[in-house]
């Protein structure tokens, strides 16, 4: 089975406290520490998973620039047989849909049975890429998906609904699927892994070797364009408790005992 | 007329909230475009629903076929591409869950009609839409607009994300439209449903929940979570992340995908407070929450908010409930 993972290098804003840089447009990356994509982190595992179990070969691909390297090696390190980046001045801003175009156009160029996404990225969440792929590729798509069971020339897979519930579906090869958090365990990248891998060569293809025209890709390609960011309203917001550790342990308490904790 | 098609969202016989949610907000877009509103209800049998949708638009554009019975990406595409085309919508608004997710992209990029996804925000403006989304994971909100310009164009809507207004019902007629579908073999087939495995405790039931979520950093930091919950008398729940790294049940989620709970007292620590995390906890009685970042979006659904490093906030919090519980 040879699979094809489309992944991208994001900036870990979980836990970090983020702001608003002079442009308006964008949150200060400066201080931040950048990683693999966690639903892509997740959608990398199961492909190395796959060939583990069927044989044949996993190729990663990132839209974006040289620093995507760092995500890509991850990949090769985690098992992935060959990465490629897709970089070009000309693909500056783009949305998911310009995205996709780019992605769906070097992949057209490979063989492949299956396509691996992650179901969306920590940052923009557009949730698109993937499926608008896919109907670039003229190839079926299931989204958000919890358990794969490779079958003859298929794939059963389980989307995750709301609520707990799950919908089995079965789907023929060749096909594209998002691939959803907590999946797999992602295994674990030590940095002699990463060394291993930091001689192999990550070819970096171009608009023109995609035969892609400057408008079709970007922000001219794109079907949205982000006007300006800011930080949410918080609505009323929570009421701050204060003080030193016991003082707050205090309060915690009180709040507990009035509102019908503590028995 | 300018015409803006709500997709209806149902799931074993029932329409979901966020069909009534687009429907309040496809209203004041609607009214405020001199335009009408209509909703696509797609399914088998589908009379019950079709009655219940006619108070909140102008039209019910029902398409019913034995081969919706079941929702599925390939038949709906068909179908709403047909619909769309014929109809040619200035707004086709679908539910950001994980039914749109399936379907909204793909009919987009083939019809060519330019898509914002999980919009928490929609207006109507020259001619076109402004729209909000949020980034990074709800830590920040952008304001977006179409770059490419219609005439038509399609969202996809927060679940939760737009009140529903309370407004004079509409005379909806039940347009009947043919089904495009054939006996042409799909390439992707529905199976079945299944439902998560039972816990071994119900949450649901719970009148005191502590939720740790991402910020707990390691499975081997539970117990100190866990002994402030005996303490208290509240039972261990979680966010997803805690659940997608296998320390803790899915039974022991709340959120989108897990359980949605209504304890008088949730104690929220170490959890950002991602929308589809709020969706689940937001009618507790009383909310706590403690986080490192004073940013965190759960402080804007908490009464209450402690800023800490949860290492060092959570012991003194477990001595002092002890120790005052023996006073």
């Amino acid at each position: 089975m040879n699979i094809i993972v489309c992944i991208k290098r994001v900036p870990d804003t979980a836990d970090a406290d983020i702001s608003i840089d002079k442009s308006g447009k964008d949150i200060e990356k400066g201080g931040l520490a950048f990683d693999l994509n966690e639903w892509d982190s997740y959608a990398i595992e199961e492909a190395i998973l796959l060939k583990e179990k069927l044989g044949g070969t996993v190729t990663v691909l990132s839209a974006g620039g040289e620093d995507s390297n760092e995500s890509l090696r991850k990949c090769l390190a985690m098992g992935a047989d060959e990465a490629f980046r897709l970089t070009d001045p000309a693909f500056a801003g783009g949305d998911g849909f310009a995205t996709a175009r780019i992605l769906a156009e070097a992949i057209r160029k490979k063989p492949y049975d299956l396509i691996l996404t992650g179901t969306q990225a920590e940052d923009d969440g557009y949730g698109q890429v993937g499926l608008v792929m896919a109907e670039m590729l003229s190839i079926p798509h299931v989204s958000i998906v919890n358990r794969i069971e490779v079958q003859e020339k298929k794939i059963k897979a389980h989307r995750e609904l709301e609520g707990g519930l799950e919908e089995v579906v079965e789907v023929d090869l060749p096909a594209l699927l998002t691939i959803q958090t907590g999946i797999n365990e992602p295994r674990y990248v030590s940095i002699m892994g990463i060394r291993k891998v930091a001689k192999k060569e990550i070819k970096a293809f171009g608009a023109s070797d995609l035969n892609l025209k400057p408008e079709e890709v970007g922000s001219p390609g794109s079907d949205i364009q982000l006007e300006k960011i800011f930080l949410p309203p918080v609505g009323e917001g929570a009421e701050m408790l204060e003080g030193k550790p016991e003082e707050i342990a205090q309060k915690v308490f009180d709040i507990l005992k009035d509102k019908g904790g503590v028995a | 007329m300018k015409e803006i098609i709500v997709i209806a969202e149902h799931r074993q016989g029932e329409l979901r909230d966020v069909t009534w949610e687009m429907l309040s907000k496809g209203r004041q877009l609607s009214e405020s475009l001199g335009g009408e509103l209509s909703v696509a209800l797609l399914g088998k049998d589908m009379k019950n629903l079709a009655e219940a949708l006619k108070p909140k638009a102008n039209r019910v554009l029902l398409i019913e076929d034995n081969r919706l019975e079941f929702y599925n990406s390939e038949t709906y595409e068909k179908v709403l591409t047909q619909l769309v085309t014929e109809r040619k919508p200035m707004l086709t608004m679908i539910g950001h869950t994980a039914t749109g997710m399936d379907f909204a992209p793909s009919l987009a990029a083939h019809l060519k009609i330019p898509l914002a996804t999980d919009c928490i925000g929609i207006d109507s403006k020259d001619e076109a839409f402004a729209l909000t989304r949020q980034i990074y994971g709800g830590k920040i909100n952008a304001a977006v607009s179409f770059l490419k310009k219609g005439p038509q164009y399609m969202v996809t809507a927060r679940a939760g994300a737009f009140p529903v207004v309370e407004k004079e019902p509409l005379s909806g007629e039940i347009v009947f439209v043919p089904s495009p579908l054939t006996d042409e073999a799909l390439a992707r087939r529905f199976l079945e449903y299944m439902e998560a495995a039972v816990g071994e405790v119900d949450i649901t039931q719970a009148d005191i929940l502590i939720s740790i979520g991402r910020g707990i950093k390691d499975a081997e930091n539970i117990p100190l979570v866990k002994e402030l919950a005996d303490s208290i008398g509240g039972v261990l729940a979680c966010s997803r992340p805690v659940v997608d790294k296998k320390w803790l049940p899915k039974s022991s989620q709340v959120g989108t995908s897990g359980k949605t709970v209504k304890p008088k007292i949730y104690v929220a620590i170490g959890i950002s407070g991602a929308f589809q995390h709020v969706a689940g906890m937001k009618g507790a009685g009383t909310i706590i929450a403690i986080n490192k970042d004073p940013k965190a979006p759960i402080f804007g659904v908490a009464q209450y908010g402690i800023v800490a490093d949860l290492f060092k906030i959570i012991p003194v919090i477990k001595d002092k409930v002890k120790g005052l519980k023996k006073s």
